[in-house]
């Protein structure tokens, strides 16, 4: 099998698994978790093949043309560099795991051999815009994906949350991809192909005449896509969705698909200095900010939701530095590790039957009822954390590595300011990161109070998973460094002793803080209750705990979710008075939990304007669009009562009226006979 | 009326003369003129049997005007059919129906202007172009008569024969019409009328006494047609 | 004779018979008014029959075998509308023509719905 025979079938793969499990999802039940997993499994298996014989060498590219398209030709094109191998390896594998993840916690849902098809759908969607040559066949998987996440993220429709979020999640994407759209047009436009070689070799030459204008287009469905600020607001609220959807979708796949574009045609940014300022002030606002509003969520998935935020902060911010191996670097691991917490964190939800962190710190020896989850849990909290030896460490050194490197001007690729910014805002978010790692590890496992409730062991699949991904979290970073720059063909990724040691100091300053804060609160927690709604008082001695804790995880997980809001008053947050996270932020914690207002202020500026506008509409077309309408059916209804007002029913009307009138019509034929 | 004084003055220098009328003339004058008035009075009286019997004054005028254009054959069968039998079933239908014996104030309906005002304007338009078209022409009374029933029935017979037995057909036809038409509300009548008056002999359901004599019409039917 | 003499007593006949047709109320009285017009018809056709019989040799004698075949059918329309006009009145309890006023608009509730029914049935007999 040919090389380019093996890329092409990477994304079919999935893609029919999918259509095949829409089809026979209804008659062939057995069928559907073969379906669901073989061909991802296998898709994972051709792409390693596939990147082992890529081997970091000169980049494959193979087109072909289906049909002429106009004055600027698409076509199916393949470009497949050391990147683009190695994230499809990552892509197929997290999907993999997810798939298997998945037909364990979703073991009794009606609605599995739709979600599975979409799971798949959604891989092929992710290795497409991985492979693809061409922007314009990039730009398909960059949209099949943005329309799977939102059946995916709304897969409890039944619930409001669900609804909501997978509708904002879909509008706020959409609102980048309509400016990236554009983007792309011009882009073409100036290079006169959507090929990337072609975009490249023609930035190469200069030959870019708005590289602002199409960079920062470019930079708005980024942001959508990646969830960078301001348009991040989908990302903790698609938690909604089921927990293995959030590891596929939100740590590795499809906010991965944005750094990984601006990484493919960094080039196109670097020839924009202020692009590459504006995208430094977005990974550092994101940085920090998703840093914070991760230490004040409660809901233990929308904690790891604002971190993968916080994580793409730091690809952009590497972006940002015009370092594209560190980016990609960090993507690899960061992907591995956060598709490993996501999981986990569902094994627990499953176990303790909540999502709330206030909740489960009040359950003594949870961690005994999970002890896969636990162990790997750690590593990978371990890893986000950035402490050495983990796969964490490695990736988020190389990405302050080379933010040093420009901020002391060792290089002419991006500017200085974009290196400092970086740098020090990312040495900010390596303390708040350790910070809420270290909060979330001491309330999830080191919980006092009742005994966390026993459903028996999780299943099989779900547990095995989560080892096969701490594999690559707890080892490989090591490892990696010294190999992805064959891979890469870029600078050397390894450590400085810098940063590392600044990075790590301030990561176990961030921890040690925690953990004193947590000491110096957790004597509350014993004693005062989380205050709840005295409605859900009376039924359980916590607040908000799923309803049918024996169901399969992903019905603990809708029903854990449905009930958060109504124990707590809030999505995000709960008011519990032992949080760390409370102490630590003190005054800021108010406004960390809502994500700093934004949702308030794209309700103010969007949502508001335009229900007004709707209103305004409705107005003039009821009252006055409505009032010609009226208008123009007044005259026919009257001349039709008039006409009305005829229809006696007196035969001998009628007669009359018909005899009156032909005597008339005579007189006149007769007239006219007569030449009168 | 201005063409029938046109009609007037031009007939005054015809050689036949519209000053010196004929006899015959001067009769279907004066029969046409009670024929009119008795039709006049057929539409207009409030007395509903009288209408009918001025219907027979009418027709029966008809039938002498047919007999002055030597018609003789159609005018006896005028007599027979219409006189005879036509306004019999009239009676027979007004007494059936309880129409009011003696005057009764609403014989009219509401629409009677306005039927007036066509019925005016038609006879006017109808009597200009009648009059304007056939002020010069005569007829031509003298010779053998035109309407002898020697005359009718070998021009009925010999030209007349297909459409005269398609007619039987269509009396046939009429007969089972009106048969199922009284049949129909009789077996629909579970009880009779309570103040059903007395059987008078005849039913409404035989159309033409010509071919199809009364008769097999028992009690329970004309119980049933009331 | 003057032939505008027998054609002018038609037409004032057939206008006298449709403005009986138009103005009684009664049934009856409409079909006799109707009886009027058809003779009205019959004494136009006598008249130019015997005029063209002689005036152009026409030996057909088609007005006369048109009187004859009218004459039948007025006698088979009057039994007809007789036999309709009672079951009208046997139904309904009237024989006046402007109280049938089933096909009025916004009026279908006039009669109740059964003997409407009653009514189209044997119309449609």
């Amino acid at each position: 099998m040919t090389t380019t025979t093996l890329a092409v079938l990477v994304p079919l793969l999935p893609f029919l698994g999918a259509a095949a499990g829409l089809l026979l999802g209804r008659t062939a039940p057995g069928f559907v978790r073969p379906l669901a997993v073989l061909p991802t499994l296998t898709s994972l298996v051709l792409a390693a093949l596939l990147a082992v014989r890529q081997g970091g060498d000169r980049a494959l590219n193979a087109a072909t043309e289906l049909t002429p398209t106009g004055s600027v030709p698409i076509e199916l094109a393949l470009h497949i560099d050391g990147f683009a191998a190695l994230v499809a390896v990552l892509v197929g594998l997290v999907a993999t795991c997810v798939q298997i993840y998945s037909t364990g916690y979703l073991r009794d849902d009606p609605r599995y051999p739709s979600y599975a098809a979409l799971v798949s759908l959604f891989t092929s969607a992710m290795l497409l815009v991985v492979y693809s040559g061409d922007l314009m066949v990039l730009l398909v998987g960059w949209e099949i994906m943005g329309i799977c996440s939102y059946f995916l993220v709304g897969h409890y429709w039944e619930t409001p949350e669900a609804r909501a979020a997978s509708l904002k999640a879909f509008l706020v994407t959409k609102l980048g991809d309509v400016p990236f759209l554009i983007g792309l047009f011009a882009l073409a436009t100036d290079a006169g192909s959507f090929r990337i070689t072609k975009v490249l070799g023609t930035v190469a030459n200069g030959g870019l005449d708005h590289p602002t204008l199409i960079a920062l287009l470019l930079l708005a469905g980024v942001a959508g896509k990646s969830a960078q600020f301001p348009l991040h607001t989908w990302l903790p609220d698609a938690m909604a969705g089921p927990t293995p959807v959030s590891a596929l979708i939100h740590a590795a796949t499809m906010v991965a698909a944005g750094v990984y574009f601006v990484a493919r045609l960094l080039p196109v940014f670097e020839a924009s200095q202020a692009a590459m300022v504006v995208l430094a002030v977005t990974a550092a606002v994101t940085m920090a900010g998703s840093a914070l509003a991760a230490l004040a969520q409660d809901d233990i998935k929308r904690v790891l939701a604002y971190s993968t935020i916080g994580q793409l902060g730091y690809m952009t911010g590497a972006l940002a530095v015009a370092d594209r191996g560190a980016a990609v670097f960090h993507l690899l691991s960061h992907g591995a590790f956060k598709a490993l917490l996501f999981l986990a964190a569902g094994v627990i939800i499953h176990a303790a039957g909540t999502n709330s962190l206030a909740t489960m710190s009040r359950m003594g020896h949870l961690r005994a009822r999970v002890p896969d989850a636990y162990w790997t849990m750690t590593v990978a909290l371990l890893a986000l954390a950035a402490i050495p030896p983990f796969s964490g460490f490695f990736s988020k050194e190389s990405v302050l590595g080379a933010a040093e490197h420009v901020a002391t001007g060792h290089t002419e690729h991006a500017p200085g300011a974009a290196g400092w910014l970086v740098l020090v805002v990312g040495l900010l978010t390596a303390l708040l990161t350790a910070a809420y790692a270290m909060r979330l590890w001491l309330l999830a496992f080191r919980g006092r109070g009742a005994e966390a409730p026993d459903h028996g062991r999780q299943p099989l699949p779900m547990t095995v998973v989560l080892w096969v991904l701490a594999v690559p979290s707890l080892a490989v970073g090591a490892l990696a460094y010294r190999v992805l720059p064959d891979w890469f063909g870029g600078r050397d990724l390894a450590p400085t002793l810098t940063t590392s040691v600044l990075g790590t100091g301030v990561a176990l300053v961030g921890g040690l803080v925690t953990y004193a804060a947590w000491r110096h609160s957790t004597a509350l927690a014993a004693r005062v209750p989380p205050p709840l709604s005295a409605s859900l008082e009376r039924g359980h001695p916590h607040g908000a705990v799923a309803a049918h804790p024996e169901g399969d995880a992903g019905r603990v997980e809708a029903e854990a979710i449905a009930s958060h809001a109504p124990a707590y008053g809030d999505l995000a947050q709960a008011p519990d008075p032992s949080d760390p996270g409370r102490l630590l932020l003190g005054p800021l914690h108010r406004h960390a939990a809502v994500g700093f207002h934004l949702d308030a202020v794209y309700s103010a500026l969007f949502v508001r304007p335009v229900r007004a506008g709707a209103d305004l509409v409705r107005f003039l077309d009821r009252e006055v669009v409505d009032t010609y309408v009226r208008g123009a059916g007044a005259l026919p209804r009257w001349l039709g009562t008039a006409v009305r007002r005829a229809q006696t029913g007196n035969v001998q009307t009628y007669v009359s009226a018909l005899l009156a009138g032909t005597v008339v019509l005579a007189v006149a034929a007769v007239l006219v006979a007569t030449g009168a | 009326m201005n063409a029938v004084s046109a009609a007037l003055t031009t007939a005054a220098a015809d050689p036949h003369g519209f000053l010196s009328p004929t006899g015959v003339e001067i009769a279907f004058l004066l029969v046409g003129l009670v024929t009119f008035g008795a039709a006049l009075v057929t539409v207009t009286t409030r007395q509903l049997v009288h209408a009918a019997l001025w219907l027979v004054v009418t027709l029966g005028g008809l039938a002498v005007e047919y007999l002055l254009l030597t018609a003789e054959f159609i005018a006896w069968v005028q007599v027979l059919i219409y006189v005879g039998s036509v306004v019999v079933l009239l009676l027979f239908g007004l007494m059936l129906t309880r129409a009011p014996i003696g005057r009764s104030p609403d014989a009219d309906s509401g629409n009677r202007w306005a039927a007036l005002t066509v019925a005016v304007a038609a006879a006017a338009a109808l009597v200009w172009v009648v009059v304007d078209a056939f002020r010069t022409t005569w007829i031509d009374l003298d010779g053998p008569a035109a309407g002898s029933t020697q005359a009718t029935g070998a021009s009925l017979f010999q030209n007349w024969v297909l459409p005269f037995e398609a007619l039987s057909v269509l009396l046939l036809a009429a007969l089972v019409g009106a048969i199922v038409l009284s049949r129909k509300a009789k077996a629909e009548t579970s009880s009779p009328p309570v103040n059903s008056r007395a059987a008078t002999g005849s039913s409404p359901s035989v159309p033409d006494s010509r071919n199809h004599p009364d008769g097999r019409n028992n009690p329970v039917e004309q119980e049933g047609g009331r | 004779m003057h032939l505008a003499y027998p054609a002018v007593l038609s037409a004032l006949l057939f206008c006298t018979g449709l403005y009986g047709v138009l103005a009684r109320r009664n049934a009856i009285l409409v079909l006799m008014s109707v009886e009027l017009m058809l003779n009205a018809v019959n004494l136009n056709l006598v008249a130019f029959d015997v005029w063209l019989s002689r005036t152009a040799e026409e030996t057909l004698h088609s007005g006369q075998a048109l009187t004859l075949f009218t004459i039948a059918i007025a006698a088979a329309e009057i039994g007809i509308g007789l036999a309709i006009v009672l079951a009208v009145h046997r139904n309904r309890g009237t024989a006046d023509i402007d109280k049938l006023r089933d096909t009025a608009e916004g009026h279908e509730t006039d009669a109740p719905a059964a003997e409407t029914g009653a009514e189209k049935a044997e119309a449609t007999a």
